[in-house]
C-alpha cells in the first residue's frame, strides 16, 4: 500500500466559453494517507474548481481538458477516476472521497429533515441496510458530531450555522471515506464556532484516519492546522511545502505577498515580512 | 471638534412569540477626532445594532447618542447635518453602489446635496476625491460599478463617504468581502485618510487581527455588552475578560503556533 | 490556554427548534391566523353580495313585473319582494339580518329563470358537472404539466425543450376553437366521442355502469380541450422554477453524495420547485367553479358557466347572487387548502410567527 492516497497529474480544467478560460493549469499534487493538505488562494484562483474537478463534479461549461486523477484505495486497487463510467462514478462518490460544503442555508435540502438527508446516503449506497439500521446509523452520526440524535427530525432552517456545518461533516463521514475535501467549511462562522469545528475535525481524523483537503483563503488558519499547504494562483500551484516551511521560508513571491496580507495577532504589531 | 458619545445605550427588540431580545445592554463609549476605535464582536454581539443606531435606522430603547454633547436629532435639517458629519462605509461593495449610475454620479450626489463646494467646482472635487482614494479618476469616473473590482468599488464607497467632509467615519466590516491580498491596502488607505483628515473612525469587525493592526483602542462586545475596552495592545496581548481570552485563543495565530512548536519536541498540527 | 466553553455556541439551536415532537407538526398558530383572515373575507364578500343587487338600477321584481306585462297584482308584487328579500318596507339593516338568516338556513332565494325553483337547487344541479369536469381537467393538467416541466427543466437544453413553445402556443389558441376542432375530428368524423351534453338524454342518472360510462365519454372531449389549452402554463412555470432550483447548492451536494439522477430530480429539485406552483394551482382551483362558459357553450355542458350566462340574460338576480356566493366560497376554500398544503409541504412557512 503506497503512501499516496490521491495522485493528481497534469490536471487541467477549462471553461468552454468565448474566450475560453483556463481555470486550472497542469496541477500535479499527491495527497498522502492521513495528512491534511491546505489549499490556499484568493477567489478565482481555481482551488474550488480543482477540488470539484478531481471528483468529476464540474458542471458545463467547465471541462476537464487534460490530466489524470488516480485514487489508491486502501484495499490495494488503483482507481483511475476519469475512466469510471457514470454508474461507477456514482458508486465511488461519497464512498471513497466525500465533500464537506460550506454549510450555509442552501447546502441542505430545505424541505427534507436532517435525518432523511443522512439516511439518503445509506439508502443509495448500502442497499442491504434496513430502515431501522439506517435510522440508527444516522442517529449515531449526529451523536459523533455532537449535534445530538434528537435533531433527526429537524429541518435545516431550525439549526444554527455551526450545527448545519456539523451536519455537513456528519454527512461526509457517513460511509467512512478515506479522503474528505472541505470547501471553506468555516468561512461563514464565528471564530469561536470555527475553532470548535476544527477541533471536531481533528478528533474525527484521530478516530477514523481519513485525509483532508482543506480549501480556504484564510492562510493563518491553514498554517495552524495543515501538514502541507499548496498556494494556488490563477489556476496553478505556485508553492507546495510543509506548513512550517511556508511560514518560515516561503519561496514564491506570491506566497510572501499572501503572508503579508495578514497582520499579526500577537507579537509585534504589523504584518509578517519575509 | 466633533465627538460622538454613546451613553448607556440599551436596545431591546420585541420578538413576536419569543419574548424580548436585548441587542445592546448599557453600551457606552466615546469616539473623538483622530482616533480609531475597533469594535470587535461575533454575530449576535450587537455590533450591527450599533451601526443601525448610528445611521438612525434604529433608536435606542434607553440611553442617548450625543454628537458634541447634544442628542442626535431625529428629523429635519438637524438630522441632515448629523448625517453629514457621520458617514458610513458598508461591508458589501456590490450592494452599496447603485448599478445603474456612474461613479461620477455616486460621488457628485453628496457634494451637491450638502453643497460642499460651489456648482462649478463639483467636477474638480469629484476627481480630487477619487485621487485621494488612489483611483485613476479618468479611468473610473464614467464607469458603472460592475465594471470595477471589489477593491475599487470599496474605494469609491470611501470617496463617497468623504465627500461631505465628515468628522466621523463608521466602517462596518469594510474589507471582509474583499480578496485577501487587497484588504490591507484598503485598511491602510483608511488609516492614511484618517490621520490626514483628522477623522474619528469606528472600525466594526469580527476579526481581531485587523482590529489590532488598525485601531488605537479596542472595544469587545459580547451579547450586547461591552466586556473589554482598552488600548489595542492591552486588549489583545493582556486581555482581562474571559470572553476576550477565548476570542484570542480561538483566532488563528501562526506566530504563536510555530513559536510554541519550536519550543516542543514533537509537532502535530491539529 | 483552554478553549472549552461552558456552552458550545454551535450546539445552541435557533428559537424555532422543536425537534422532539413526532409526526407532522401542525402549525396551529399559522392556520389560526389564516382562518381569521378568511373568515373576515367571507363576511366582507357576503356583505358586498347583499348590497350588489340593491345598488343596481331597477330591481329584480320590477323587471319581472315588466316582463309579466301587468299580470301580477300589487299583492303578488309585494309577496315577490318579500321572497326576494327586496321588501322596501323593511329597514335595510333588517333586510341584512334577514339575508344572513336565509343564508344560515341554506336558503338562497328563488330563481325566476328556472321556473321559481330554489336557487340552491338550480346551483346544486349544475355544480357537480362543473366541479367534475373542470376540476378533473385542472388537476390532470397540473400533474402532467408540472411533471413535464420538471423533466424539461432537468434536461436543460435537451430535445424535450421543444415542448415548451408547443404547449404555450396551444395555450394561446382559444378554447372554443380547439373544442370545435376536436369535435370535428373525434366526434363528427371518427365518431369516437359524443359532441355535447353530459350524458345522453334518456339514460337514467344514477350510480350505474351505463350512466357512468356515458358521463365519461361525454366528458372526454371537453376535458381534453381544457388540458391541451391550460397545460402550457404549468409546464413553463415549473420549468423555470426548476432552473432556479437546480442552481442551488443542495443539488450539487446531492449529486456529490452519489444520489441517482432520478432521486435528485424528484426528491430534491422538483420537490422544492413545485412549491410556488401550489399557489398557482390553488388559484386555478378557485376559478374552477366559474366554469368555463365557452367550454360549456361549445359542448352544451350543463355546468355553472352556462347557468350564470342564462341567469344574466334573464336578469335573474337571485340566481346570480347565489352563484357569486358559491364562487366566493369556492375561491376561499381553495385558498385555504392551498395555504394548508403549502404549510405542510414547506416547513419554513411554519415559522411565520417569528
Amino acid at each position: 500500500m503506497t503512501d499516496s492516497l490521491l495522485s493528481v497529474r497534469d490536471f487541467s480544467v477549462v471553461y468552454d466559453v468565448d474566450p475560453p478560460v483556463e481555470a486550472v493549469k497542469n496541477v500535479t499534487i499527491d495527497i498522502k494517507r492521513g495528512e491534511i493538505v491546505g489549499l490556499a488562494g484568493e477567489s478565482g484562483c481555481g482551488k474550488t474548481t480543482l477540488a470539484y474537478g478531481v471528483q468529476r463534479l464540474l458542471k458545463p461549461p467547465a471541462v476537464i481538458s487534460s490530466g489524470s486523477v488516480v485514487f489508491h484505495d486502501e484495499g490495494g486497487d488503483d482507481i483511475d477516476i476519469n475512466s469510471l463510467d457514470a454508474e461507477e462514478m456514482r458508486r465511488f462518490r461519497w464512498n471513497k472521497v466525500s465533500m464537506v460544503f460550506q454549510g450555509a442555508m442552501n447546502a441542505l435540502n430545505p424541505v427534507a429533515t436532517i435525518g432523511s438527508q443522512l439516511e439518503d446516503v445509506f439508502l443509495v449506497h448500502r442497499p442491504g441496510m434496513s430502515k431501522a439500521q439506517r435510522r440508527a446509523e444516522a442517529a449515531e452520526l449526529l451523536e459523533i458530531v455532537k449535534v445530538g440524535a434528537q435533531r433527526l427530525r429537524s429541518f435545516p432552517h431550525e439549526l444554527s450555522g455551526g450545527m448545519r456545518q456539523r451536519v455537513m461533516i456528519a454527512m461526509a463521514l457517513a460511509l467512512r471515506p478515506q479522503l474528505m475535501v472541505m470547501d471553506e467549511p468555516t468561512t461563514a462562522l464565528d471564530v469561536l464556532v470555527q475553532r470548535e469545528i476544527l477541533k471536531q475535525i481533528s478528533q474525527l481524523r484521530h478516530d477514523f484516519g481519513f485525509s483532508v483537503v482543506f480549501i480556504t483563503h484564510d492562510l493563518p488558519l491553514l498554517l495552524e492546522i495543515s501538514d502541507r499547504i499548496a498556494i494556488m494562483r490563477e489556476g496553478e500551484i505556485v508553492e507546495l511545502a510543509d506548513a512550517e516551511q511556508i511560514w518560515t521560508n516561503p519561496q514564491h513571491e506570491y506566497t510572501r505577498q499572501l503572508l503579508r496580507s495578514f497582520p499579526r495577532l500577537t507579537g509585534e504589531r504589523g504584518v509578517v515580512v519575509r | 471638534m466633533t465627538t460622538l458619545e454613546f451613553k448607556n445605550v440599551t436596545k431591546i427588540y420585541n420578538v413576536r412569540g419569543a419574548g424580548q431580545l436585548k441587542a445592546l445592554d448599557d453600551v457606552s463609549f466615546t469616539l473623538g477626532p483622530g482616533q480609531t476605535i475597533g469594535l470587535v464582536g461575533q454575530s449576535g454581539s450587537g455590533k450591527s445594532t450599533i451601526a443601525k443606531i448610528l445611521t438612525q435606522l434604529e433608536t435606542p430603547t434607553s440611553g442617548e447618542v450625543l454628537l458634541d454633547g447634544t442628542p442626535v436629532p431625529r428629523s429635519g435639517k438637524r438630522l441632515r447635518k448629523y448625517r453629514q458629519q457621520l458617514r458610513m462605509v458598508f461591508q458589501d461593495p456590490f450592494a452599496s453602489l447603485n448599478p445603474s449610475h456612474s461613479i461620477r454620479h455616486h460621488i457628485e450626489r453628496p457634494l451637491r446635496l450638502d453643497s460642499v463646494v460651489p456648482s462649478k467646482e463639483v467636477d474638480g472635487e469629484v476627481r480630487r476625491l477619487l485621487q485621494r482614494v488612489r483611483l485613476d479618476a479618468d479611468a473610473v469616473i464614467d464607469r458603472r460599478p460592475h465594471e470595477l473590482s471589489g477593491g475599487q468599488r470599496q474605494r469609491v464607497a470611501i470617496a463617497r463617504a468623504l465627500a461631505s467632509r465628515p468628522a466621523l467615519l463608521v466602517a462596518d466590516e469594510p474589507v471582509s468581502m474583499l480578496d485577501v491580498s487587497i484588504r490591507l491596502g484598503v485598511l491602510n488607505l483608511l488609516a492614511e485618510l484618517q490621520s490626514q483628515e483628522g477623522l474619528g473612525v469606528l472600525y466594526i469587525t469580527h476579526d481581531l487581527a485587523t482590529a489590532r493592526h488598525f485601531s488605537d483602542e479596542i472595544i469587545v462586545l459580547n451579547q450586547g455588552r461591552i466586556v473589554e475596552h482598552g488600548t489595542a495592545d492591552d486588549v489583545i496581548l493582556r486581555p482581562k475578560d474571559p470572553y476576550t481570552r477565548e476570542l484570542r485563543a480561538a483566532s488563528p495565530d501562526p506566530e504563536k503556533h510555530f513559536g510554541s512548536l519550536a519550543a516542543q519536541t514533537s509537532g502535530g498540527a491539529l | 490556554m483552554s478553549v472549552e466553553t461552558p456552552v458550545d455556541p454551535t450546539l445552541v439551536g435557533t428559537m424555532a427548534a422543536r425537534a422532539e415532537r413526532r409526526g407532522v407538526r401542525i402549525p396551529w398558530r399559522f392556520i389560526g391566523g389564516r382562518a381569521a383572515f378568511y373568515a373576515f373575507t367571507l363576511w366582507a364578500a357576503i356583505t358586498i353580495n347583499f348590497f350588489l343587487p340593491r345598488m343596481m338600477k331597477g330591481d329584480a321584481v320590477s323587471s319581472y313585473m315588466a316582463r309579466s306585462q301587468g299580470q301580477l297584482t300589487p299583492d303578488a308584487e309585494k309577496a315577490l319582494r318579500a321572497m326576494f328579500g327586496l321588501d322596501t318596507s323593511v329597514p335595510l339593516w333588517q333586510q341584512y339580518l334577514d339575508y344572513w338568516n336565509m343564508l344560515f338556513h341554506g336558503n338562497l332565494g328563488v330563481s325566476i329563470s328556472t321556473g321559481m325553483a330554489p336557487v340552491g337547487e338550480a346551483i346544486a344541479s349544475a355544480l357537480p358537472w362543473t366541479l367534475g369536469l373542470v376540476g378533473f381537467a385542472t388537476v390532470i393538467s397540473f400533474l402532467i404539466g408540472t411533471s413535464l416541466g420538471a423533466v424539461i427543466g432537468w434536461k436543460r437544453g435537451g430535445r424535450l425543450d421543444v415542448f415548451v413553445p408547443i404547449t404555450t402556443f396551444l395555450g394561446t389558441v382559444p378554447y372554443f376553437w380547439v373544442g370545435l376542432i376536436l369535435i370535428a375530428v373525434f366526434s363528427t368524423t371518427l365518431g369516437w366521442f359524443p359532441a355535447g351534453h353530459a350524458y345522453e338524454l334518456g339514460v337514467e342518472p344514477g350510480w350505474n355502469a351505463d350512466f357512468i360510462g356515458e358521463v365519461i365519454s361525454h366528458a372526454a372531449l371537453p376535458m381534453i380541450t381544457i388540458v391541451i389549452v391550460s397545460i402550457g402554463g404549468w409546464v413553463l412555470g415549473m420549468r423555470n422554477m426548476m432552473l432556479t432550483v437546480l442552481d442551488e447548492d443542495y443539488i450539487t451536494v446531492a449529486q456529490a453524495k452519489g444520489m441517482p439522477n432520478r432521486r435528485v430530480l424528484w426528491r430534491y429539485a422538483a420537490r422544492n420547485a413545485v412549491l410556488p406552483q401550489i399557489q398557482s394551482f390553488a388559484l386555478a382551483l378557485g376559478f374552477i367553479v366559474s366554469g368555463t362558459i365557452v367550454m360549456e357553450m361549445v359542448f352544451s355542458y350543463p355546468g355553472i358557466g352556462l347557468l350564470l350566462l342564462n341567469a344574466t340574460s334573464a336578469k335573474d338576480y337571485a340566481l346570480m347572487q347565489g352563484i357569486f356566493l358559491v364562487l366566493v366560497l369556492a375561491v376561499l376554500v381553495a385558498n385555504i387548502l392551498a395555504d394548508i398544503a403549502y404549510a405542510i409541504l414547506d416547513p419554513r412557512t411554519r415559522q411565520t410567527e417569528a
